[in-house]
């Protein structure tokens, strides 16, 4: 630091001298901007139960970033469906995944990275569910992957493979809507799917997919997302057609190199 | 023969053996007609090849595998290794298929290499028949041949498709729900057909051991024999060859099958062989323990066939809905059946082509010599048109896999590939057709005046010209040999009658070569080189490099 000091003093028109001036006065605002921000996370309700602290934290987030669409009092408007009854779990679905706030309009909202903390996350499920009776966050216990593997592929195959793949590679609906890939999807957001019915799925609640049957279904995709094809490279687990697409382009195109190299002239 | 007699004198083993079979079976006699046959070098005449060396694969990895598969459907309740399916009930054909997969030591490798040698079998044989095609090797003699040839393409789809169905698995039962779907849709039959294949209702306990004996049994004795005509006929025909100085209809130019080829192409079944292997332990086919025991109630996205049925699915996805008609109490399903009828029209087409266009040319002489695709325009483009065709039917199976990798409107693209399938082949024809021709004329025109050097010079008498610089013989004749067809008027029969068939034939010659560009004559080539000759004079260090190169150039010629 003496060091530096000086050398600053000594010749303020060194090339040196500015390049530090920026880097202090970078540091210094982002270094603020982390320890506000750091202030405003730390500000927010810890607490998992729904508190009322963590309502009135999530009805002045609702109001600030969803109202504009769903309304003030979640009542739904022509743009956005009521969120009334929806419960916690709907919420914590679309918001978590980052499908909600939506971006631009279209056949189906996507998933991009999340908008909000887990904590403001958190107290806006927290709000929409204290509206109205409605499904709410599943709890650690029914989300753990200890369930029947067997059992969970057979309910999947049978309720959900028809648009989500056999393996949950996804697949296409009609008019531009699709069923996402599961392979990167968590527990909990599964189970909240399967609760709430997002966008274009059918909801498969308690009395149609037991809780057992949730959590052996879980077990099932963790087990499939964690253990990579004993066969080797998955080519997206795709099926046929993209089998076919390699075989025409890399097999065939690397024996065709070789056929030019046995039939060239020898020089 | 009389060398192995004479080495015999001094006792080798070898030629001992040599020997004791020649006088047996005669082989050097045998030895002598095949090892001294001729093959031209060339690359594109490696793809047959290639297929027949996935065979090969697909015979030693498919006696493997049948070593270890049950072709039975009895429920069992499986207690394998994999986990997600322990104790889950299943027929014993897909219980075998994991066993296979997990715990027989090499099977999965093997389960993995019989299906890519299965898929790059079809595909290179695919592109054996391009390439016969588009250089007119199905012309007389060898049109039984490439008919030949078109059966084993069907009979490779056929093992497919049987080969895909037998792990019993929901892709594969998928699979065959279709197929069961489009036997009941043809009229008057179609339920007893579908009843008598699978033993009563779909699925029944039968169609895995039935599909078993055709898949091992049947299928794979037909296309031995048909590769054995296949191959037996090339040795009657001999090879083609493309054009070249010394290469006429009359002979074949190339190297002896003894030891050039046998080396060369025994080499190549390694490489073939070391690549198949090499995709089969590094890339996934078929993760069959994915999809569960077959389940006639869950259809899952995504599911295909192998590509090779693919124009086919293709064609079932593309066919507009609601054209059932009833009609004399028989349901018409034609959103099922016209698919079918394009999908074994096109097959049709395909076979019967060389009768076509033999018909067409009324050319009856042989033909050993290629034909440069341009050479052929019309041949050539309606190639092209059947190639976009079937490319539109196969993209028409993957509709789903398309709109949602990039982000498209399913229905929209279903709608674009229904455009394309009937739009995209006329402008391939004609796109081709035009390309053909124009490099046709390119080719006319540097036949003629030979190769533009860039060098400008100024004559005594004050013009400027460029210097052509004339082709070699090699050159030139890959330019100007090429048989030219002229279209031929309906002529009357010996009755005095234009028939109709003379009538459309004389339509279709027209249609092939109305527009054309005639070969290069001798008259012209002389005349164009007399034109030019001040020119080069001109420079008289070109010329003598021509000169130079000329004798040079011949060589191999001669030597070959």
């Amino acid at each position: 630091m003496p060091f530096m000091k000086r050398n600053v003093k000594t010749s303020r028109r060194n090339p040196m001298a500015a390049i530090l001036v920026i880097a202090a006065g970078l540091a210094v605002s982002g270094g603020g901007y982390a320890a506000t921000t750091a202030a405003v996370a730390s500000a927010t309700p810890v607490s998992a139960a729904a508190s009322s602290a963590q309502v009135d934290e999530g009805h002045k987030l609702f109001l600030a970033n969803c109202a504009s669409c769903h309304g003030k009092n979640a009542e739904g408007t022509a743009n956005a469906p009521s969120l009334i009854g929806v419960g916690a779990a709907a919420a914590e679905f679309q918001v978590a995944t980052g499908r909600m706030p939506g971006q631009a309009s279209g056949p189906q909202l996507m998933v991009k990275p999340s908008q909000f903390t887990e904590e403001q996350t958190k107290a806006l499920a927290a709000y929409v569910g204290s509206l109205a009776p409605g499904p709410a966050i599943p709890t650690e216990a029914q989300l753990a992957p200890n369930g029947d593997a067997t059992r969970g592929g057979e309910l999947f195959r049978i309720n959900c493979a028809m648009c989500h793949n056999a393996v949950g590679a996804g697949g296409a609906l009609t008019e531009g809507k699709y069923a996402p890939a599961l392979t990167q999807t968590k527990a909990i957001h599964i189970y909240e799917a399967m609760l709430s019915g997002p966008q274009n799925m059918p909801v498969f609640n308690d009395a149609n997919l037991t809780p057992t049957d949730k959590k052996d279904i879980i077990t099932y995709l963790t087990y499939v997302q964690k253990n990579p094809s004993a066969g080797g490279y998955e080519l997206g687990n795709l099926g046929p057609v993209v089998e076919g697409l390699f075989i025409w382009i890399f097999a065939l195109g690397f024996i065709i190199a070789i056929t030019i190299w046995l039939g060239a002239k020898s020089n | 023969m009389s060398t192995a007699v004479n080495t015999q004198k001094k006792g080798g083993f070898l030629a001992g053996t040599a020997n004791y079979l020649d006088e047996r079976v005669g082989v050097a006699g045998i030895l002598k007609e095949f090892g001294r046959k001729v093959f031209p070098d060339h690359w594109s005449f490696m793809l047959g090849e290639v297929a027949l060396y996935s065979f090969f694969v697909l015979l030693l990895s498919g006696t493997f595998l049948t070593f270890f598969f049950q072709p039975a459907m009895t429920p069992v309740i499986y207690d394998g290794v994999y986990g997600p399916l322990k104790g889950a009930e299943m027929s014993i054909a897909y219980a075998s298929t994991l066993d296979i997969s997990f715990e027989v030591r090499g099977g999965l490798l093997m389960r993995q290499v019989h299906h890519w040698a299965a898929l790059l079998f079809v595909a290179a044989a695919g592109l054996h028949m391009l390439r016969v095609f588009f250089t007119g090797a199905f012309r007389k003699p060898r049109e039984i041949n490439w008919v030949v040839g078109f059966m084993l393409f069907v009979l490779g789809m056929a093992a497919g498709f049987t080969g895909y169905s037998l792990p019993d698995d929901l892709l594969s039962g998928n699979g065959l729900r279709i197929i069961d779907g489009m036997i009941k849709g043809l009229p008057v039959i179609g339920a007893y057909t579908s009843s008598l294949l699978f033993g009563g209702e779909f699925p029944g306990e039968q169609i895995v051991a039935r599909l078993y004996g055709l898949h091992i049994l049947l299928v794979p004795a037909l296309i031995l024999i048909f590769i054995v005509i296949h191959l037996f006929m090339v040795v009657i025909h001999k090879h083609t060859h493309y054009s070249g100085p010394g290469r006429k209809d009359t002979n074949v130019v190339g190297y002896p099958l003894m030891p050039v080829y046998v080396a060369k192409a025994g080499g190549f079944f390694f490489i073939v062989f070391g690549v198949i292997m090499l995709i089969a332990a590094t890339f996934t086919i078929n993760p069959v323990w994915n999809y569960g025991g077959y389940d006639p109630s869950p259809v899952s996205a995504g599911t295909q066939p192998d590509w090779y049925i693919g124009f086919l699915d293709g064609a079932l996805r593309l066919a507009p809905t609601h054209l059932e008609v009833t009609a004399g109490g028989v349901t018409w399903a034609w959103n099922i059946l016209l698919p079918m009828i394009v999908g074994v029209g096109f097959l049709v087409v395909v076979a019967l082509y060389p009768f076509l266009e033999a018909w067409v040319t009324g050319d009856k002489r042989e033909h050993h010599v290629l034909d440069r695709p341009r050479n052929a325009p019309t041949r050539t483009a309606i190639g092209a048109a059947g190639v976009t065709f079937y490319a539109a039917l196969w993209a028409g199976a993957s509709t789903d896999l398309i709109a949602t990798n990039f982000k498209m409107s399913l229905n929209n693209v279903l709608v674009s590939i229904q455009i394309i399938l009937l739009v995209a082949p006329i402008i391939a024809y004609l796109v081709t057709k035009r390309v053909c021709l124009s490099l046709q004329r390119k080719d006319r025109e540097i036949a003629l005046h030979g190769r533009e050097t860039g060098r400008i010079i100024r004559l005594p008498h004050g013009e400027y010209i460029e210097i052509h610089e004339p082709l070699d013989a090699f050159e030139q004749w890959k330019l100007v040999d090429f048989k030219d067809y002229q279209p031929t008027l309906a002529r009357p029969n010996a009755q005095g009658k234009i028939t109709i068939s003379a009538r459309l034939r004389a339509g279709l010659s027209r249609f092939y070569f109305e527009d054309r560009i005639a070969p290069v004559s001798q008259g012209e080539l002389d005349a164009a080189h007399h034109d030019h000759a001040p020119a080069v004079t001109e420079a008289p260090a070109k010329k003598a490099v021509t000169a130079a190169k000329k004798p040079a150039a011949e060589k191999p010629a001669a030597k070959k």
